[in-house]
């Protein structure tokens, strides 16, 4: 522990990084001891008394992400000038759902008919046939367990596109390298030459998941769904549209899918609040969409298009998408109510900046997702689809 | 310096072994830097590790390889990622015309009897390109090369994991003629954009440091360094502006790229004094999308003039 403000001055500088390296671990920030050693390697090529010395050798070798850099501010305050800790307790998430499986009960809102017991009796071992056309809104817990063991065979990479590495082929550019090394063989005559092609690659596929109260129903399939992609090691990106834009891939990398949940659950602090989704959706695009991740990507906005906030806002970022991604996929759980109209005022801006136009709502219709974001079917009309 | 040899140990530039020292230096070659870039780059010098540098476009990640180069006195080698980018264009490819033509000359002289032999002889030195990871191993001068990979997030996985064992080792394998490692490890510096995260393994060979846009006093000082023939009234206008146009949540915020172009346009107009009419005919120089123009074009454009900073 550091006696004195001043910093390293009596004890050996290598305790006290090795402790600061410790909180900052508390903290989140992935300190290993290799950037521990290198923090200390960099405050002796410093001013081991000076103050910004020491706060700049280990923000340069203990950060790694902008993210880091305010965690580490608070944590040099804390541990090197002995700050007083002013509640360092984060503010507690308040999470709408807990993950454990039976505590899922999504609101049933088509079921309300007094006969709703007896159905979720009737249907607690329906055959998957069944299951798969069923509205997520009306499942049962254990429909849900099983829902979930099938959403982790869906294949959810993007369509094709030409990369720029590439492979061997049987006609395309002339490879130099390849035919050079047969003609050695053949005492120098290059006698059969050889061709390579751009290989195919998966398109990057965007997944915005909106968690606000109107979609507290299918949520939990949906982020479901989003890790299945994520977990299959494809190109897949997800985030969470809440009152703020969260984002989740790596909490959603995991393979154990309660573990997985569990870390994304914890990451998001709103669930199930209002959405402002024109706001977040700006987020997004500015904070990643421009700068390439959107850039010839699959984008799928898992959402009901209701929006609290600027619906001119929601149309403007919708737009700036459009022009950025591949093609622009819209899964609205309630499109699958029998004439549906896209009244949601956030929904009708959106719909002209966006390709293709989906329900899901079950399981079904994400498998029909899943096509559309491999391009696999034709879905050139898009705004056909909506009635 | 007489650490020079064991191989990790860096290269400061002769008469600089603090970290204030160094930032003098970079100021003495129109380089601005902060506390915290001056000592992150003080650090990688020393230490001899790579700088992974992150940031809006246009906050001068760049430019930070180009000074080097400047202060150390020795050729910057650069490579810029793109998708796909592979061995055959970041490190060395054989010259298969050259080889070619060898092999038909040897022929036409008969002396292709020893087959073996005279396959070693085709892959030799003289037959590789060397392309700039390659060069900057192979430099040989009192100082080791600026090697800027830059824009790293460009590149794809496949690649990221390559460089993390050039970076790490500063030696390259080729099959046909072994491992080729550098004399002394050039001073590597690495930009991102953010695009992608670039994995955790490579930054962690790397010290990092985050570039921020400057506060208004920096950036008026860096106006006038680098924008010859400015005037301190204009160049505090044209900072404050833009300063402005960061705080007004802009699709691409400009950066100190953008400044100078701006100070350029209008010192090349001639302009001594910011005014409505100058920053509308010369806003495209520091707004590139056409939404951000309008929304600029939309408020007052006297605001933006700071006719009260006079």
């Amino acid at each position: 522990m550091p006696e004195n403000a001043a910093p390293g001055a009596a004890p050996p500088i290598l305790d006290a990084a090795v402790t600061f390296g410790r909180v900052l671990r508390r903290a989140g920030l992935p300190a290993g001891p290799d950037r521990v050693v290198e923090f200390v390697r960099a405050v002796e090529g410093l001013d081991v008394t000076r103050r910004e010395d020491v706060y700049w050798a280990g923000k340069i070798t203990l950060c790694s992400r902008p993210e880091d850099l305010e965690v580490y501010d608070r944590a040099f305050r804390l541990f090197w000038d002995e700050e007083e800790p002013r509640l360092v307790s984060p503010p507690k998430s308040r999470l709408s759902f807990s993950l454990t499986e039976d505590s899922v009960q999504p609101p049933k809102k088509t079921v309300e008919k007094g006969e709703r017991g007896e159905e979720a009796v009737r249907l607690r071992y329906s055959p998957v046939d069944v299951l798969r056309k069923k509205d997520f809104a009306d499942c049962t817990p254990e429909e849900f367990a099983e829902l979930h063991r099938l959403m982790a065979d869906l294949n959810l990479s993007g369509s094709l596109r030409k990369s720029r590495r590439l492979g061997p082929s049987p006609r395309g550019r002339r490879d130099a390298r390849r035919t050079l090394r047969d003609a050695l063989r053949t005492g120098g005559e290059p006698v059969r030459h050889r061709y390579r092609k751009a290989r195919d690659q998966p398109r990057r596929v965007v997944l915005l998941c909106d968690v606000s109260g109107s979609m507290a129903p299918y949520s939990r399939a949906l982020l479901r769904f989003m890790h299945a992609g994520v977990a299959s090691g494809e190109p897949v990106e997800a985030f969470v549209l809440g009152t703020r834009l969260t984002r989740v891939t790596r909490e959603l990398a995991n393979r154990d899918p309660d573990r997985a949940l569990g870390e994304a659950t914890r990451a998001v602090e709103d669930w199930s609040g209002g959405t402002r989704l024109g706001d977040t959706i700006k987020e997004f695009v500015d904070r990643w969409g421009q700068r390439g991740m959107a850039r010839g990507a699959v984008v799928v906005v898992l959402s009901d298009g209701w929006d609290r906030g600027d619906v001119e806002m929601l149309a403007e970022q919708m737009q700036r998408i459009e022009r950025l991604a591949h093609r622009v996929i819209w899964v609205n759980p309630l499109k699958a109510a029998p004439g549906y109209q896209p009244l949601a005022r956030g929904m009708a801006a959106a719909l002209p900046h966006v390709d293709v136009f989906l329900s899901g709502h079950n399981f079904e219709s994400l498998e029909a997702l899943a096509r559309a974001i491999s391009g696999a079917g034709r879905y050139s009309s898009p705004l056909s689809a909506r009635l | 310096m007489s650490e020079a040899v064991d191989g990790r140990r860096g290269a400061l530039p002769p008469g600089v072994s603090h970290s204030p020292e160094l930032s003098e230096r970079l100021r003495g070659d129109d380089y601005l830097a902060g506390e915290g870039l001056s000592t992150a780059i003080f650090l990688a010098l020393k230490l001899g590790r790579p700088l992974f540098l992150e940031g809006e476009a246009g906050v001068g990640k760049t430019e930070v390889a180009k000074v080097l180069s400047r202060i150390l006195d020795t050729p910057l080698i650069r490579l810029q990622c793109y998708e796909g980018i592979d061995v055959n264009q970041a490190v060395y490819e054989w010259d298969y015309a050259r080889q070619l033509l060898h092999i038909r000359t040897a022929e036409a002289l008969g002396m292709t009897e020893d087959r073996a032999h005279f396959e070693d002889e085709l892959y030799t030195r003289q037959f590789l390109v060397s392309r700039p990871l390659l060069q900057a191993l192979e430099h040989h001068g009192p100082m080791p090369p600026v090697l800027l990979i830059d824009e790293i997030d460009r590149a794809d996985d496949e690649f990221e994991a390559f460089l993390l064992e050039i970076l790490s080792d500063f030696a390259i394998t080729i099959p046909e003629l072994g491992t080729i490692r550098a004399e002394r490890p050039p001073v590597a510096v690495l930009t991102s954009n953010r695009t992608r995260e670039v994995h955790d393994a490579l930054k962690r060979r790397c010290l990092y440091f985050y570039i921020d846009h400057p506060g208004l006093e920096r950036e008026v000082e860096i106006v006038r360094l680098r924008v010859p023939g400015v005037e301190e009234h204009l160049a505090r206008q044209v900072a404050g502006a833009v300063q402005r146009l960061r705080s007004m949540d802009l699709y691409k915020p400009p950066g100190i790229a953008e400044t100078l172009d701006w100070t350029e346009a209008l010192v090349a107009l001639g302009a001594k004094e910011l005014d409505e009419d100058l920053i509308s005919a010369t806003l495209g120089s520091v707004l590139k999308y056409r939404e951000d123009q309008q929304r600029t074009m939309g408020m007052a454009l006297s605001l933006l003039a700071g006719t009260g900073g006079a």
